[in-house]
């Protein structure tokens, strides 16, 4: 029986080194082919009709004239009349043309009357949506004596804090390409998280075996949580394929409809009340929390975050507002939960007078099991940013407009592996192929597979014929929730050690060794107590004869390979401009536990973009409705506003790995350090200017309004 | 739905200026592809569309026709008529930069050009910084800073890159910064992106000084 | 977006002959950068597109120390931003430039283009018409988000604020228009370019349907000293918040005249004469600045989400003023 664990970090030759992703070749020269770019013969264009109300009645569709015009192949009516449309966005209707500025004729060419009904688009006002009965308020939780604490308590810090709904904004936008071939085979080509799993959600509406819809992806331009279905417009897609003739239909969104409908994070507001003992004990946690994620209510943020505060009072309601539903978002309701938390614990360490790092370290064991990693991470990132030196009491006393401030965050996230089939296959010409029905985000998954293969092998990563993104492979998890790596990384280990058990069993007669006794090692396969003795891969591979040998490699599975549950901490150092409300981020350090690390390169690249990604939410970023029209007024990148290469200050990533973090096995890391960035903004800027900017995104508007406000609620100077 | 596939008949490229005044204009589709010649201010003046006309572009040093309306961006042309898909389409509205080529050497964003403005100039995307399986050194410094993730803003920041490293060979990184305002990403790789652009400026200057 | 017919004519009196006489038949096409958003998004929908890029005689920058700077209209911001004498005697506009931080927007926008681009309300972009009314005919702006809108010159029913990166400086500075068109040329000071329209299908700028824009004059600036200061949230391409732009003709320390003109705060480039009379006789330190910005703003009324804008159109003008007295121009 096979032993199934990760090499020992001496004998490690790919595993933890710093590897450049193998599609970088592709992705950098321009042929890399995502679903964007796919052009089928006889290809048709289709376009989607959108509802400009957030809320009405669909009366009547009149797509005659569309339907004559020259170069128009389908139509098809996906809301019709009497059907009560939810939010501005929302599909009525389809075309398929032979090119895209005929099927934007078409679109315009279609009469639409509605009888347009009240809405509510607003995500914050908790008192318009109770009275349309929009809102749903959850039942109050307690625990402990959260009265008898806040009596207790000697210092009392209450704040407000929150962040607006904003969104996926995947580059790639949502979309598919669907060919029928007859009336019950169909091919898909579309932009996922989720090739493995796009079948069956295709399969049920169109009414055909799930067996036979094939999904094909190479590449996809970001999904961020926003991409695991095939969306009504894939199903749509579909559809209009079939009316067409089962000609390749495309259907891609338009930037705007990406914004508006095809994903966000829900905002999160809360009124938070923390009560201290004056030595910094954090005794009592009262929070009235609110927030939305469109029609679907969205979910609610995990309240207080990470610090196990022993009395607790809190409460929290969902807006159903007439807004797309959203999606999960990297960490779903993590970063909400922590901006909250970490606003109002940092509030407290000002209004004690206590530097917030003592005054976090103090309470640390309120974190739980990793109380231990998380101070030994403060120690790290307060060296790296110079957190003793540079941070002072709250309120920048130098003079000038431009004052600076530190502050800090810490999160947690869960990580383990998700479900996981791969097949790994030896030939005997000494090839080897891996195929799993996963698909690369541009973590880094391809590189990552084939680092475990090659390791296991003994072999160069070039040897590796990885195939993934079609669903005729194993079936492997949608890529998110940072369960990934976990995965991906077990299954192709236990997949390999497999497969090299088969290939030593044919093997072993020739050197004369029992197959036990093993190994591969350098493209050889030789006998541990006698390395001498020793075939080359390929020779050894031909001792197979005529057959490949596979095997099935499966997550969950035997051995520790994989794990869950980390810590982070992050700090960050601003500048702001008092005079214009202008932040700038100086430098951010995010010190990040994971577990054992395959590739370094694309790890830490996966902190980097995380902490950009909390730059833009924290500086930028917001979907803003406009309360009369029920419209979104910033779908598009303009006024839709993210980072650029110059707005994102120095970064700083470091790992926790190496021994007494690799024992741990792999760990997902695409959620965890996406979830302090906003809270370590916010805090660092209220230590600048002395003030709490109670929402997201730190704007000029709201750091001036507060700035003028200061001596309210949150003012700690 | 009626078919509309069939190849129209070609232009004579005169006529039709007799019931067309100088300054009306009229937006009935003639029966031909091509254009129309009308007489204005004593000269004759080719007037294209609204229907398809043949566009001839210069792309990666191949010259190509498409087929095309006047309404049709270089972009679309690039990637729905010659299949060059190295430019993406993201914002569609001159924001972002993904559809970033040189026209001429100068850098541009595809989705706010006309195909039809196009002729004439030399159209250069990313695929056509690599030669034959050699990438561009800028090309092999995003690989090794890894400046790209999902790798759809990818294409479009390389080719700023060239632009801006045409432009300024020696930059500060504060020039980097600055330089390169016109693309955006959404995974953050802009720390590559960095790392990237300073690789490649230091081995262009090593390899100028190696003669 | 819809199709059209397009014509690429060489002489600027082919191209009034091939524009229409009404707006919404035909529009110039310039960079594009502007006009082809504004038709994608389906906002304007001209039947002809008339290019401007084959008229000669519409390129190049060029400068005399007696008659000033002569921008063509076809001249790019990155003609501006190369332009040895721009950097040296047009600080201000140099400045202005500078803030267009996409290599990409300055290669292909216009200086014409930039001056008659469209504004970037975006209710008006959405398709709500310039005024942005509801079918009862309010303002969706005074009465929605106006947090990008006008502090100035705002009491309808014009709430957008002109966009220009240059005009403030071009304005300040002194500037002539010159447009072309069926009657001829004429010449416009660039104070007087910008119109407040009242009614929907009116344009925010005096050319008539059939006029271009063929160049930018400048005089000459003499030792006048100049600068822009303009507050922008990011880095990447951003339009700016509020600006301020201004040349001060000195004697000695003190400001003998000044010119103060705000961007991003009204619906045309907002000429202050009240900060301009503040700083006669002084001398600019950080004071009187501070003063002349209170000045600037005395008039502003913000709407219900754009106070803030205030404070920054003050700072706007404090910073140009010391950026101006540190050194900007010779």
């Amino acid at each position: 029986m096979a032993e199934y664990k990760w090499p020992e970090a001496e004998k490690r030759t790919l595993i933890g080194k710093r590897v450049s992703r193998v599609d970088g070749p592709e992705k950098v020269s321009g042929k890399a082919k995502y679903t964007y770019d796919i052009k089928r013969p006889g290809m048709l264009y289709g376009k989607i009709l959108r509802s400009p109300h957030a809320h009405a009645k669909i009366v009547s569709i009149d797509s005659a004239e569309a339907e004559k015009m020259p170069g128009v192949r389908a139509v098809k009516v996906i809301q019709g009349p009497g059907t009560e449309i939810r939010w501005a966005g929302d599909e009525i209707l389809a075309v398929a043309a032979v090119d895209e500025p005929t099927a934007e004729d078409a679109l315009r060419a279609i009469k639409v009357t509605y009888e347009v009904l009240p809405h509510l688009v607003v995500d914050n006002d908790t008192k318009a949506a109770a009275e349309m009965q929009m809102a749903r308020q959850a039942a109050a939780e307690t625990k402990g004596e959260p009265d008898k604490a806040f009596a207790e308590s000697e210092v009392i810090s209450e704040g407000t804090y929150g962040m607006p709904v904003i969104t996926h904004c995947c580059l790639e936008p949502h979309g598919s390409i669907a060919e029928w071939e007859g009336e019950q085979n169909l091919t898909v080509h579309i932009s996922t998280q989720n090739v493995s799993g796009i079948a069956g959600e295709m399969a049920r509406p169109l009414e055909i075996p799930a067996g036979n819809v094939r999904v094909r992806m190479d590449h996809v331009g970001g999904g961020f949580g926003s991409k695991f279905g095939p969306d009504r417009w894939g199903i749509e897609g579909a559809r209009l394929s079939k009316l067409a003739g089962g000609k390749p239909v495309k259907i891609m969104l338009e930037r705007d409809a990406e914004l508006m409908v095809a994903g966000t994070r829900p905002s999160a507001y809360a009124r938070v009340k923390v009560g201290a003992k004056k030595d910094g004990t954090i005794l009592a946690w009262e929070s009235e929390s609110w927030g939305s994620g469109g029609i679907g209510g969205g979910g609610s943020p995990p309240l207080p975050y990470v610090f196990a505060i022993p009395n607790q009072k809190k409460q929290h309601t969902a807006i159903q507002n007439n807004v797309g539903s959203s999606r999960a978002w990297r960490a779903p309701n993590h970063p909400q939960g922590c901006l909250i938390t970490m606003g109002a614990l940092e509030d407290m360490a000002a209004q004690l007078g206590m530097d917030p790092l003592d005054f976090f370290l103090k309470n640390i064991d309120l974190t739980g099991q990793r109380a231990e990693i998380y101070r030994e991470e403060f120690n790290i990132a307060a060296d790296l940013i110079g957190w003793k030196k540079n941070w002072h009491p709250r309120g920048d006393k130098t003079a000038g407009p431009i004052k600076r401030g530190l502050g800090l965050s810490l999160h947690t996230w869960g990580g383990g592996g998700h479900a996981s089939d791969c097949d790994v296959t030896i030939h005997p010409d000494g090839s080897v192929e891996v195929k799993m029905g996963t698909q690369d985000l541009g973590t880094g998954t391809r590189t990552t597979i084939m680092m475990v293969a090659a390791e296991t092998f003994g072999l160069p990563m070039n040897s590796i014929n990885l195939l993934i993104g079609d669903n005729r492979y194993p079936t492997s998890g949608g890529s998110g929730g940072s369960t990934t790596i976990g995965g991906v990384s077990a299954s192709p280990r236990r997949g390999s050690v497999d497969a090299l058990d088969l290939l030593f069993a044919k093997v072993a007669p020739a050197l004369k060794a029992e197959p036990a006794d093993l190994e591969a090692v350098g493209g050889m396969i030789r006998v541990k107590s006698d390395p001498k003795r020793a075939l080359p891969w390929k020779q050894a591979c031909a001792k197979l004869g005529a057959m490949p040998v596979t095997a099935r490699g499966k997550n969950p599975g035997p051995g520790t390979l994989t794990s869950q549950g980390v810590g982070g901490v992050q700090m960050a150092d601003v500048s702001v401009d008092v005079e214009t409300g202008v932040v700038k981020v100086n430098k951010i350090v995010a010190v990040q536990d994971c577990g054992l690390i395959i590739d370094l390169k694309t790890a830490e690249s996966q902190v980097y973009g995380a902490l950009i990604m909390g730059v833009c939410s924290a500086l930028y970023e917001e979907r803003v409705m406009d309360a009369a029209t029920g419209r979104m007024l910033n779908p598009n990148m303009e006024f839709y506003k993210l980072a650029g290469i110059g707005d994102i200050g120095e970064l700083v990533v470091h790992m926790m790995t190496g021994k007494g973090y690799d024992e741990r096995g792999v760990i997902g890391l695409g959620e965890p350090p996406a979830i302090s960035p906003t809270a370590v903004l916010s805090n660092a800027v209220a230590n600048a200017i002395g003030v709490r900017v109670p929402s997201l995104p730190l704007t000029p508007d709201r750091v001036l309004d507060a700035l003028e406000k200061k001596g309210g609620n949150n003012a700690r100077i | 739905m009626s078919d509309d596939d069939k190849p129209r008949e070609q232009s004579s490229g005169l006529s039709r200026r007799n019931f067309l005044k100088a300054s009306g204009i009229s937006l009935s589709v003639p029966l031909v592809m091509g254009h129309r010649v009308i007489t204005v201010a004593g000269a004759e003046v080719k007037v294209y569309g609204p229907s398809k006309l043949p566009v001839t572009l210069l792309v990666n040093g191949k010259r190509q026709v498409a087929e095309v309306e006047p309404r049709v961006t270089l972009l679309e042309a690039l990637r729905h008529e010659l299949e060059v898909t190295g430019a993406k389409r993201v914002c569609d509205r001159g924001t972002c930069g993904a559809c970033t080529v040189l026209l001429d050497g100068k850098l541009v964003y595809s989705c706010s050009v006309l195909a039809i403005d196009a002729q004439g100039k030399s159209v250069t995307t990313v695929e056509g910084l690599t030669q034959g399986d050699k990438l561009h050194p800028i090309q092999q410094a995003f690989i090794d800073n890894d400046a790209q993730q999902c790798g759809f803003c990818t294409p479009g920041f390389v080719v700023a890159c060239k632009g801006f490293l045409d432009k300024n060979p020696n930059p500060t990184p504060e020039e980097v910064e600055r330089g390169l305002g016109g693309n955006l990403c959404r995974c953050g790789t802009y720390v590559g992106i960095r790392a990237a652009v300073a690789q490649a400026a230091k081995n262009k200057r090593g390899g100028r000084r190696n003669g | 977006m819809r199709a059209f017919e397009y014509a690429s004519p060489t002489t600027k009196e082919q191209v009034v002959s091939l524009l229409g006489s009404q707006w919404g038949e035909a529009e110039v096409l310039a960079g594009g950068t502007d006009l082809l958003a504004l038709m994608k998004d389906d906002i304007v929908h001209p039947k002809r597109l008339v290019n401007l890029k084959e008229v000669r005689e519409l390129r190049g920058i060029t400068y005399s120390p007696g008659q000033g700077l002569r921008i063509g209209a076809l001249a790019t911001i990155q003609d501006l931003l190369d332009s040895a004498v721009v950097a040296r005697s047009y600080r201000a506009l140099a400045q202005a430039a500078e803030g267009i931080t996409s290599p990409q927007i300055r290669n292909m926008g216009t200086v014409a283009g930039d001056l008659c681009q469209r504004p970037r309300c975006w209710y008006y972009r959405a398709g709500f018409g310039l005024f942005a009314k509801d079918e009862k005919g309010e303002s969706l702006v005074k009465n929605g988000d106006n947090r990008y809108h006008a502090i100035l010159g705002n009491s309808g029913p014009a709430y957008y604020v002109n966009p220009s990166s240059l005009a403030p400086a071009l304005v300040a500075m002194g500037a002539r228009v010159h447009v072309y068109g069926p009657q001829g040329a004429r010449e416009i000071p660039a104070g007087r370019f910008y119109l407040t329209p009242s009614a929907e299908g009116e344009r925010e700028y005096d050319l008539k349907p059939n006029e271009i824009v063929t160049a930018i004059s400048v005089p000459p600036l003499g030792g006048m000293k100049n600068s822009t200061y303009e507050v922008r949230q990011r880095e990447a391409l951003d339009w700016p918040l509020a600006a301020a732009s201004v040349v001060l003709r000195m004697s000695g320390n003190t400001v003998e005249s000044a010119r103060v003109v705000m961007g991003h705060v009204a619906p045309v480039p907002w000429r202050s004469t009240e900060a301009e009379q503040f700083l006669v006789g002084k001398s600019i330190n950080e004071e009187v600045a501070q003063g002349a910005g209170n000045v600037a703003v005395l008039q502003a009324k913000s709407l219900s989400r754009n106070a803030y804008k205030v404070q920054l159109a003050r700072t706007s003008v404090k910073r140009a003023l010391l950026d101006a007295a540190r050194g900007g121009g010779r």
